[in-house]
């Protein structure tokens, strides 16, 4: 009997076994969780409010790059909506707050907007902290005519993008010509180097006003280099700021990035001091950047271990209730909550206009982070306080007053 | 001529980094000629692994050069694990359909273990500790740490490992061979889904190897932070010549000299072009992987193979 000869491969497909036990329970699995992430997040009430209470949105950055920064704000924030509704609310009515997340993402921030305006039904709003983040929701709430009130976002276009957008904290012209002054004052720096976060229109803006005020006190920028926030080596950066010879380094980023750009820096034989805004204001700034961040200086909001009674309080209250120090974007968070309080108490009635109008009139109202009296632009005049870092403390090192 | 050095030390330890991930997308393309988008994921399950390893054996507290490699190696045993699984779940069962269903499935495992790793990880990055202690060094006018040395070391180290492997052992040759002709590399005996499934492993392991680098050096890890470098790593293999080996390490060298000399040559290119060059660094890197696609599409290394009819 010969020998079958062996088949040549055909130019048929082989037989496709198709999706085996295991591949089919894995896809299972994938499908299950999809769904259920999908649904945990559907669970929102449809807006509009009672007649016995006023709805206020927030947004903020409670996950994601700069959780530190969303997370503080909305605890000062709650800790004044619920001194509000212990004291009997606006007008007998309930203030209640309707929280969402962006994420740290301008996208996400006008997408939340957007939801809270139309599902929600809010009255006002309060937010953001990152100023790129503010910039996205602003047109939305301008358009829909809902006043938003930003706690502690310090680029100058924020308010400038219409009559209903407000904050109840210093701007960056101020917050970059303030820092000038220091470093070439107080520090003697006569030669500067400047690593700005070109994703953040917050950074650029500050970078910006510093150069400018540094050049005009008669200092040289030897060096402007940039990164992206997100981004993790500095050192090609850092390395270009060391051979110019720079005698300070402005920052002007957030505090999950600066504290790695000041371990780098060190890590290259870095020595000279960084300084930066309010963007390094976070509990965690220390715990990223640790000893490289000694000898290092910031422009902020308030200065908590200040023996003034009205902050003294709130850091009682605070700290009682949080476990925790309160930092300057608490506070603004707070202030911001207690400004539109008592604007819609001084409005006749509790619509978008009329409390808009009341806000844009404050003058002299005190606020935890100081007296706010709101200018033609909606914004407040207000000091800045320069706080060094020494032996792995914060402490203030001077007060600066607006010029 | 200091800086120059010091930029050219940055780079080579950044490019170290960027040749150990090529490898892996290498390698699985020479024998599957899949693009594996979900290696870059690899690499972060292998930080996110370093982390959680170097937490449990308390090396925050108590670091050591020894902790630094047991972390590693735990690393590399879990993404071995995850690139084998992989394979096995998400690429094995689709061998004979159209490439385009495996890129897709490639992308969707990829997304998966991303989100998947916010909803186990937690979205908000995480600082990997230093697990052995850090120093400073200076060699001539070049300042770095002793981490910046360790990691084009290992780096270096794996490579050679893996040229050994791939160039003088019967399992290398079996893989050139299945990356030649499939068809063929079976009809010879070769087992070829065993050598894929150990493809897999081997670039997963060096994937860890990575991800573990990259957390000691740049300490901030979150689970999107395999999306970058592992771009940059593909751009890189595909520099180096896709399924070339010693081509994905040249490449990923390249890659890392490409990214710090564009922020390096930035003052002048200000001065003589008014253009931030060093801003545009990824744009770059991404402008190379259309170049070489357009002028020389099969690498620096790799050779032209013409279509046989």
């Amino acid at each position: 009997m010969t020998p079958k000869r062996p088949s040549l491969p055909t130019a048929q497909p082989p037989r496709r076994e198709g999706p085996g036990p295991l591949a089919l329970s894995a896809i299972a699995l994938v499908a299950l969780a999809a769904v259920a992430s999908g649904c945990g997040g559907g669970g929102d009430r449809s807006g509009g409010a009672a007649a016995s209470e006023v709805v206020v949105g927030e947004y903020g950055s409670l996950t994601g790059q700069t959780a530190a920064f969303g997370s503080q704000t909305h605890r000062g924030i709650e800790l004044a909506v619920d001194e509000i509704n212990a004291a009997g609310g606006v007008k007998g009515r309930t203030f209640r707050l309707v929280t969402e997340d962006d994420q740290s993402k301008q996208e996400e921030a006008a997408t939340v907007v957007r939801k809270l305006i139309s599902r929600d039904k809010v009255i006002a709003l309060l937010g953001e902290v990152a100023s790129s983040c503010s910039l996205a929701a602003a047109p939305i709430a301008q358009e829909a005519k809902v006043p938003m009130i930003s706690p502690s976002s310090t680029n100058p276009k924020v308010t400038l993008v219409g009559d209903y957008i407000f904050r109840v904290c210093f701007l960056d012209d101020f917050q970059g010509h303030a820092m000038a002054r220091f470093c070439f004052n107080t520090l003697g720096a006569r030669k500067a180097a400047i690593l700005r976060d070109i994703r953040q229109d917050y950074s650029v803006g500050l970078a910006n006003f510093f150069a400018e005020e540094f050049a005009r006190l008669g200092g040289q920028v030897a060096s402007d280099q940039s990164y992206s926030s997100g981004d993790s080596d500095f050192k090609a950066q850092l390395t270009a700021i060391r051979a110019a010879g720079a005698d300070v380094l402005f920052v002007p980023g957030y505090y999950n990035d600066v504290g790695q750009i000041a371990i780098q820096a060190r890590d290259l034989g870095l020595t000279i001091p960084l300084t930066g805004g309010d963007g390094w204001e976070s509990p965690t700034l220390l715990a990223i950047g640790g000893k490289a961040l000694e000898g290092c200086y910031y422009s902020n909001h308030f200065d908590p271990s200040s023996s003034d009674p009205t902050v003294a309080n709130f850091f009682r209250k605070y700290s009682d209730r949080y476990h925790e120090a309160p930092g300057a974007l608490a506070a603004l968070g707070y202030d911001s909550a207690k400004l539109l309080a008592d604007a819609m108490t001084r409005a006749t009635d509790i619509t978008g206009p009329a409390i808009r109008g009341e806000l844009a009139a404050t003058k002299g109202w005190a606020g935890v982070s100081g007296l706010i009296t709101m200018d033609q632009n909606r914004n407040p005049v207000k000091p800045l306080v320069v706080l060094q870092i020494q032996d792995g403390k914060i402490s203030l090192r001077e007060t600066i007053q607006p010029f | 001529m200091n800086t120059f050095l010091q930029h050219l030390l940055n780079g080579i330890a950044t490019g170290s980094i960027y040749a150990l991930l090529a490898l892996g997308y290498t390698m699985v393309y020479g024998v599957l000629k899949l693009i594996n988008f979900a290696h870059s994921e690899i690499f972060m399950v292998g930080a996110f692994t370093g982390y959680y390893a170097a937490h449990a054996l308390g090396l925050a507290s108590n670091p050591s050069l020894l902790g630094a490699a047991t972390v590693m190696l735990i690393s590399m045993t879990v993404c071995g694990l995850l690139g084998f699984l992989n394979e096995r779940i998400a690429y094995r069962p689709l061998r004979t359909a159209p490439r385009i269903t495996s890129l897709i499935t490639a992308m969707g495992v990829s997304l998966f273990l991303q989100y998947g790793g916010q909803m186990v990880f937690g979205p908000d990055p995480k600082f990997f500790p230093q697990v052995f202690p850090k120093s400073n060094l200076q060699l001539g006018g070049v300042v770095t740490t002793n981490y910046q040395l360790f990691v084009v070391a290992v780096a270096i180290a794996l490579m050679a490992g893996l040229q050994w492997i791939v160039y003088r052992t019967r399992f290398g040759k079996a893989m050139r061979a299945v990356s030649h002709n499939f068809e063929m590399a079976s009809l010879m005996g070769i087992p070829t889904d065993r050598i894929i499934s150990m493809t897999f492993v081997l670039g997963s392991v060096l994937a860890a190897a990575a991800g573990n680098l990259y957390g000691l050096v740049y300490p901030r890890i979150d689970p999107l932070m395999g999306v970058f470098p592992g771009l940059k790593a593909f751009v890189a293999a595909v520099l180096g010549g896709i399924g070339n080996v010693p081509g994905a390490m040249l490449g990923g060298m390249l890659i890392g000299l490409v990214e710090e000399y564009a922020v390096a040559i930035d003052p002048w290119a200000w001065g003589a072009l008014h253009v931030h060059v060093g801003r545009f660094k990824d744009a770059i890197v991404f402008a190379i992987l259309v170049a070489i696609l357009v002028f020389r599409p099969s690498g620096l290394l790799g050779r032209y193979e013409p279509e046989k009819v």
